[in-house]
């Protein structure tokens, strides 16, 4: 198989089977999780404002009171990596393109230069966290394959993009299919792995809220 | 009834819901619950991470629950939940919880991480794995009454103290009262001012009420032990004796845990509404103030903070009463930096003051170090809170650090400086 033929392939075959296990893991985490239900709370509930399943969806995106302070490298690297994630997948005019070719779907895309920098600051970002990750007690102990693991399939995929448009270590074609490769793994593995919080975080927050708010108390 | 792994593992199983199932699969391993546990701030153990807590529990979720977990089951790549593993956790699902929730606030993926202790604490009873200290206390509630085992003549003979001192009736098992008085095992014996100042609040409103001779006892280390049967035994008995006396309300009183047992958990570990209110005797208060019925005659001039119980305050939702109450009576009321549902736990909550081992008592006095910190801070010697187990836990450390500082129950402080 040579360089064109790869990316021929990861372009489609590849990308099939992977939006297909992709989509299919995603519906059947959500089906195992959510289905699993929970009793309904018996006791009077006290309202108050701000307290509520939806309210804490949103409130969570904010840190709590002195948590900046406390572990700013986790705060401020992981808003950083996480907005320039968003800005590098959505806004980058190609993506836009192969979202449109896939589902019709369009919006305008952000200014290429731009994105350029935003994929450089969010590999800044996520090798700090890594870092932090090896470095602070708390992070080593909870750190699984798992975590290591996240990191680096969500890490390659930025990095190829960003060497494939800069041109860089490979010929462009077989660094586009790297890059393509890398997303497909990374939309394979998502389901099943911790980064599968992209879906359940607002399940999760929704939950506290409401069992919280059930009593009065915004969270 | 005998505890064994396997009927731990199978409440575990039963515990598990789409709420746990669903924080599970968010945990992004972020550590961030770790700064948020007193357990963790003031040891920098690793261990007191509070999601690690949860280790054993996420495992079976993980094995019984995902297609994944249960595939790599099969094939024997899952690392099964031992006893031995259940024992090692004991001690950090107990000695080192309090369930003060403060965890369950900083979240970012928003887990509810001390529901899933109290789920947890089912599964460790079930399979043994619990405190003696708790485990004494929870049969005394079950066998006797009261986790201090005391019986109605004790509470017959502070009744009648009360009486004595305030020259008010206090009636007992009267029918159609407006409130159903509860107290704490703590309060009967070493906080008895605790009645003499209801005596005095109710008469002054002309609200009625009474205490009913074999419901007495708020507390429910069911609920501390994490076993919903026992909580549920002990529950009904409060639920039994305000039907049968027809009261309109239930007053819990300046007790944490006992709050959370009858007015969140109670209806649902019976498995339906009360007929009742549930009251926590500081939304009276509160309410009696509104209605200026709360004169003071005077106030109290020392400087003093206020400690917020977790289980009335972040995780009972008793939110705004306190502040306007405490203003009422102090001249000099200092609002410290983590307070309301972010305050501090006293250190002794969900049942760990009940555990008597030489290392909790150890790690009890370590954690004391952040309320020791907002008290020299603030500069204060007086500390007021609104429950007698942290009244209690606070003392112990007051007196092991042997620090200058007195704590005042809030509802007793109020009245002290009545208006007559």
């Amino acid at each position: 198989m040579n360089e064109l033929q790869f990316l021929t392939w990861v372009r489609g075959p590849g990308l099939d089977i992977a939006v297909g296990i992709f989509l299919l893991g995603v519906v059947w985490r959500l089906f195992e999780i959510y289905t699993l239900g929970r009793k309904k709370d018996l006791a009077a509930p006290r309202h108050a404002a701000g307290a509520s399943g939806l309210h804490t969806v949103f409130r969570r995106s904010i840190p709590p009171p002195g948590g900046v302070k406390r572990s700013p490298v986790s705060y401020i690297g992981g808003y950083t990596f996480h907005i320039g994630l968003a800005i590098v997948v959505f806004g980058f005019a190609p993506h836009i393109l192969l979202v449109k070719n896939l589902t019709g779907l369009s919006w305008p895309g952000l200014p290429s230069q731009f994105v350029d920098l935003a994929a450089v600051i969010t590999m800044a970002a996520m090798v700090v966290v890594l870092v932090d990750r090896i470095n602070k007690p708390v992070k080593r102990f909870l750190s699984t394959f798992g975590d290591w693991f996240a990191w680096a399939v969500t890490f390659l995929p930025v990095l190829t993009g960003w060497l494939a448009v800069q041109h860089l270590l490979l010929p462009y074609t077989t660094m586009l299919a790297l890059h393509i490769l890398s997303v497909e793994i990374l939309l394979i593995v998502l389901p099943f792995t911790k980064l599968f919080h992209a879906f359940t975080l607002f399940g999760s927050r929704w939950y506290n809220g409401k069992v919280n708010g059930q009593r009065g108390v915004p969270v | 009834m005998s505890a064994s792994l396997e009927k731990g593992i199978n409440a575990l199983k039963q515990v598990i819901d789409a709420p746990i199932a669903s924080y599970f699969s968010s945990c992004v391993h972020c550590g961030l619950c770790a700064d948020a546990c007193l357990f963790y701030t003031e040891t920098g153990d690793p261990k007191y991470t509070p999601i690690h807590k949860l280790e054993p529990l996420r495992r079976v979720y993980e094995q019984e629950y995902t297609l994944l977990g249960r595939l790599k089951k099969v094939v024997g790549l899952s690392k099964p939940v031992t006893d031995d593993e259940l024992d090692q956790w004991q001690e950090l699902v107990y000695d080192s919880c309090t369930m003060c929730g403060r965890c369950s606030m900083v979240c970012p993926v928003g887990n509810d991480i001390v529901y899933m202790v109290r789920k947890f604490r089912e599964g460790m009873a079930a399979s043994g794995h619990v405190p003696d200290g708790i485990k004494g206390a929870t049969k005394r509630t079950v066998e006797i009454g009261g986790p201090m085992g005391l019986k109605w003549p004790a509470v017959a003979n502070v009744i009648r103290k009360a009486e004595e001192a305030t020259g008010f009736a206090i009636p007992v098992d009267k029918e159609g009262a407006d409130y159903l008085v509860l107290l704490s095992s703590m309060e009967i014996v070493n906080f008895p001012e605790y009645l003499e100042a209801l005596a005095k609040i109710f008469n002054k409103a002309g609200i009625s009420f009474t205490l009913a001779s074999d419901a007495f006892e708020a507390t429910n280390a069911g609920i501390q032990i994490g076993n919903s049967d026992i909580a549920k035994v002990i529950v009904s008995r409060i639920v039994d004796a305000a039907e049968k006396l027809k009261v309109k309300n239930v007053l819990s009183p300046e007790c944490g845990h006992a709050y959370m047992a009858i007015r969140w958990e109670g209806p649902n570990l019976i498995g339906r509404p009360f007929t009742f209110n549930v009251v926590h005797v500081l939304e009276l208060l509160d309410n009696l103030r509104q209605k200026g019925v709360l004169k003071m005659k005077g106030t109290f001039k020392d400087p003093l903070i206020l400690h917020d119980p977790c289980q009335i305050v972040r995780r009972g939702g008793v939110l705004n009463a306190p502040e306007p109450l405490i203003r009422q009576v102090a001249e000099n009321y200092i609002p410290i930096v983590d307070k309301q549902k972010w305050n501090w736990c006293c250190g002794g909550g969900g049942g760990a003051s009940a555990i008597h081992t030489d290392e909790a008592e150890a790690l009890r006095a370590k954690v004391f170090g952040i309320k020791k910190r907002q008290i020299e801070e603030a500069g204060v010697k007086t500390v007021v809170t609104f429950c007698a187990n942290c009244r209690i836990v606070m003392e112990e450390a007051i007196d092991h650090y042997e620090m200058d500082t007195q704590l005042l129950g809030l509802t007793e402080l109020l009245a002290e400086h009545l208006e007559d």
